[in-house]
């Protein structure tokens, strides 16, 4: 019967992202249907995931992943044949696995060295400060400026 | 006859700025009055020229001119006078015309309101921001020049795009420009004191007012468009982390770190050479989204006219500006010394937390949107990073400086101590805790994305009241808070409107609900606390687009509240569909509706969502757009160019 439907949506023209015939019966199972498909691309469009988008390629995807997962699979085998079709392309969020991690680590590498950065500018600011305090008149100094006053 | 008029103006205008790029340099290098005092009148009249130029365009659109080749390209003779009106700047061609015209129209008032400043420093900015205009009076005229003729003129033009005839484009793209050009003003002012040789604490407070209003213009337009693309995509997405969304958000990142920056070189003399570094890169970062909606490289929402030869010729120009600034830069960081001494933890120590954050958080946003192409050139990786990476990789960033933002604000210059600003705090943070918990006990067993959104939220908000009423005094004198000059109220505001803005994205994200179904017409379902009905479905003829119009019955608890009218429309010429949503807009929350295809059984694809603290997102960015305004308004900005001009006075001239 979930077949028939499936076919049967398969025919009828989409205009709009999820279609109500799409929508698994089982709630749990269309959320993560849901979940899942906001991050993987259509590939037709621009920069669009395929639970926003109106293609027809996105309706198959979403219907290839609810078929997945009825299937019994779990979310990450459901990715997972879907990466194996279309490349990773697919996927709006980047893998971690190789050159990847350039991407991933870009941002906590800068901050850490932005951070050193900063310290080390605030550290000899505050350095300077304390220079500044141990400028202050010696004691000999101090002594002649009590001389020239009293004078 | 009109538009020879505006192609010769440009061409003109062209030359005017050739010239006045060129001769106040060589003045203020020869310390020569009158070359220097050249710039004043040429940066009014290459202004003049260019806005004449504008006009002949606009007049092209008005009256339907199918000689030119923009025109036919972009609009209709059925098309209504609004976006007649807007479909100007709605093209490749026309938007350029617009960001030139702004770049002169800052060039013209700097030259205004320039009066305090030292001749040789205004005649250099002036020149510097003339240099700009040249390079994009050259881009124009050279390979895309919308006054381009065709031989043969069409009957009828080929009407503008569908989603682009909507108020939202009369009043985005201006404003989005007047920021990205704005920053055009602040790198000016660092390339000229670099060639100075000179950054004092005036250069701080000539350059802020400048990056406040370039900042303000940037909220206002990334608000618009986020709005825009809220009631016009027809699912409610606000923000998409597309690559020309990024482009704009990267130089409104850096403007509210260098309008920080700018503080400390005002008040404290300190920061200066980064202060400088941030007001070129900024600019560099419009100039990078310039390239990134123009050239093509990046698939993106926004589809312009591409052209890889124009993404070169910006290319170079970017190239040209930033090498040139950044070598100037190098060759000239040194001389400029910092002077204020300040301890670890004091309000300098807080703001430069501020610019660490902004500048890392643009610094991960730049590298997502460059990594897709990155990827395929040097590792022949084809990838794509949409949101979901964005929303992991950026917001830890800006819960940092959500939670940091209160204590800094409220740090005392050169030397504080954290205990005792966290200790005047400490009504504040138990408020906003108290509020989070509270409401995660109500949504049980949801993410805690909502409690930790409203945390952030009530945090900054009663942190900026609280730092507000410590400046009242120990007795709470509420004369002296309506007293306090404008940056403190600004400060204030554009604070709170950041939490504000925080707390709905956290707010909608969380709380959002959908439904989607086939509604058979005059059968009532419910979606959370509405019913709604679908009580007909009609045909309608606008202007040049046929609707499919619904009437939507709405009430809540058997009370009639409105009739909803969402649409499908199709422009015949465009050939193109588009979904109006039917939005009501309520202070707690938006119901939106969306109305889809008929099904073979007679009902309707219908899509609702319940969207709570929509408005707040776009309330938010008018408060931090106010606090910007308010701080501008302060006179001491004014005081400040008075002061200088007082002396000059009395000096008999040379």
């Amino acid at each position: 019967m979930k077949r028939l439907i499936l076919i049967l949506a398969l025919i009828a023209s989409p205009l709009f992202a999820v279609q109500p015939d799409e929508v698994l019966d089982d709630p749990a199972l269309e959320q993560r249907a849901r979940d899942l498909s906001t991050g993987l691309r259509c590939l037709v469009c621009r920069n669009e995931s395929i639970d926003e988008s109106n293609a027809e390629l996105a309706r198959d995807l979403r219907l290839l992943l609810r078929e997945r997962l009825v299937a019994g699979d779990t979310d990450e085998e459901a990715i997972a044949f879907i990466v194996d079709r279309y490349g990773e392309y697919v996927l709006l969020k980047p893998t971690t696995t190789g050159s990847n991690l350039m991407l991933w680590l870009a941002g906590p590498i800068m901050l850490l060295i932005a951070a050193a950065m900063g310290g080390n500018f605030l550290r000899k600011r505050s350095q300077v400060q304390a220079q500044a305090e141990k400028d202050s008149l010696s004691e000999a100094e101090e002594e002649r400026l009590r001389q020239i006053l009293e004078d | 006859m009109i538009t020879e008029l505006g192609h010769f103006a440009l061409i003109l205008a062209f030359l005017v700025a050739i010239v006045q790029s060129v001769v106040p340099l060589v003045g203020a290098a020869k310390r020569w009055p009158g070359w220097m005092s050249f710039a004043e009148p040429a940066a009014i009249i290459q202004f003049s020229l260019i806005a004449f130029s504008f006009g002949a365009l606009v007049w092209a659109f008005v009256t339907s001119d199918f000689s030119l080749r923009v025109v036919v390209e972009n609009s209709h003779s059925a098309k209504p006078m609004i976006y007649k009106i807007s479909g100007t700047w709605g093209n490749h061609e026309g938007s350029m015309l617009l960001w030139v015209l702004i770049v002169s129209l800052f060039g013209a008032m700097a030259a205004f309101f320039g009066g305090g400043l030292p001749p040789t420093l205004k005649a250099r900015v002036l020149a510097v921001q003339a240099s700009i205009a040249v390079a994009f009076f050259a881009f124009i005229i050279f390979t895309s020049n919308p006054f381009d003729r065709l031989i043969v003129a069409p009957f009828d033009g080929r009407d503008l795009n569908p989603l682009l005839q909507d108020p939202g484009l009369a009043f985005h793209p201006p404003f989005l420009y007047l920021g990205y050009v704005g920053l055009s003003m602040a790198f000016s002012f660092a390339v000229a004191a670099l060639i100075e040789g000179r950054v004092d604490a005036a250069w701080g407070r000539w350059v802020r007012p400048w990056t406040l209003a370039a900042w303000v213009f940037l909220t206002i337009g990334i608000a618009l468009g986020s709005w825009w693309a809220y009631y016009e995509l027809g699912w409610g997405g606000f923000w998409f982390w597309d690559p020309v969304e990024n482009a704009s958000f990267m130089p409104w990142l850096l403007a509210a770190a260098l309008l920080h920056s700018a503080i400390v070189v005002e008040k404290r003399e300190s920061l200066k050479s980064w202060t400088i570094l941030l007001a070129i890169i900024a600019f560099g970062f419009s100039l990078i989204g310039t390239f990134i909606v123009r050239s093509g490289l990046l698939t993106s929402v926004h589809a312009f006219a591409n052209d890889p030869e124009r993404g070169v010729f910006i290319l170079l120009i970017l190239i040209f500006f930033m090498g040139g600034a950044l070598t100037l830069f190098a060759a000239r960081a040194q001389a400029m010394e910092a002077k204020g001494v300040f301890g670890m933890v004091s309000r300098e120590s807080g703001l430069i937390l501020n610019n660490i954050l902004l500048a890392v958080s643009c610094f991960v946003v730049f590298v997502g949107t460059m990594w897709p192409m990155v990827a395929e050139m040097a590792f022949d990786r084809k990838l794509s990073v949409g949101a979901p990476f964005f929303n992991a990789a950026f917001t830890p960033f800006m819960v940092a400086l959500g939670i940091a933002l209160p204590v800094g604000a409220m740090l005392p210059w050169k030397r504080g101590k954290l205990g005792k600003t966290a200790y005047s705090l400490r009504y504040a943070f138990a408020l906003s805790v108290a509020l989070a918990l509270l409401v995660w006990a109500m949504q049980t067993g949801r993410s805690a994305l909502g409690p930790v959104g409203l945390f952030l939220g009530a945090w900054i908000t009663f942190g900026a009241a609280i730092d507000l009423w410590s400046r009242t005094g120990r007795k709470g004198n509420l004369k002296r808070l309506l007293r306090l000059p404008g940056a403190d109220w600004g400060k204030a505001v554009a604070h709170t409107g950041l939490g504000v803005t925080m707390f709905a994205i956290a707010g909608l994200t969380a709380w959002e609900v959908e439904d989607i179904r086939v509604a058979q017409p005059g059968q009532p379902f419910e979606v959370g606390q509405f019913t709604l009905t679908l009580e007909g479905v009609r045909n309608v003829d606008g202007p040049n687009y046929f609707s499919t119009m619904a009437d939507v019955r709405v009430e809540q608890d058997g009370r009639y509240i409105r009739t909803l009218h969402p649409e499908k429309r199709d422009y015949p010429v465009a050939r193109m569909p588009t979904t109006e949503a039917a939005i009501d807009y309520r202070f707690l929350r938006d119901l939106y509706v969306v109305i889809g295809d008929q099904q073979a059984d007679g009902g309707w694809v219908m899509r609702t969502y319940i969207k709570p603290f929509a408005n707040w997102i776009w309330a938010g960015c008018i408060l931090m757009s106010l606090g910007g305004l308010l701080s501008l308004s302060d006179r001491r900005f004014r005081v400040a160019a008075g002061a200088r001009k007082a002396p000059a006075g009395g000096v008999p001239a040379e």
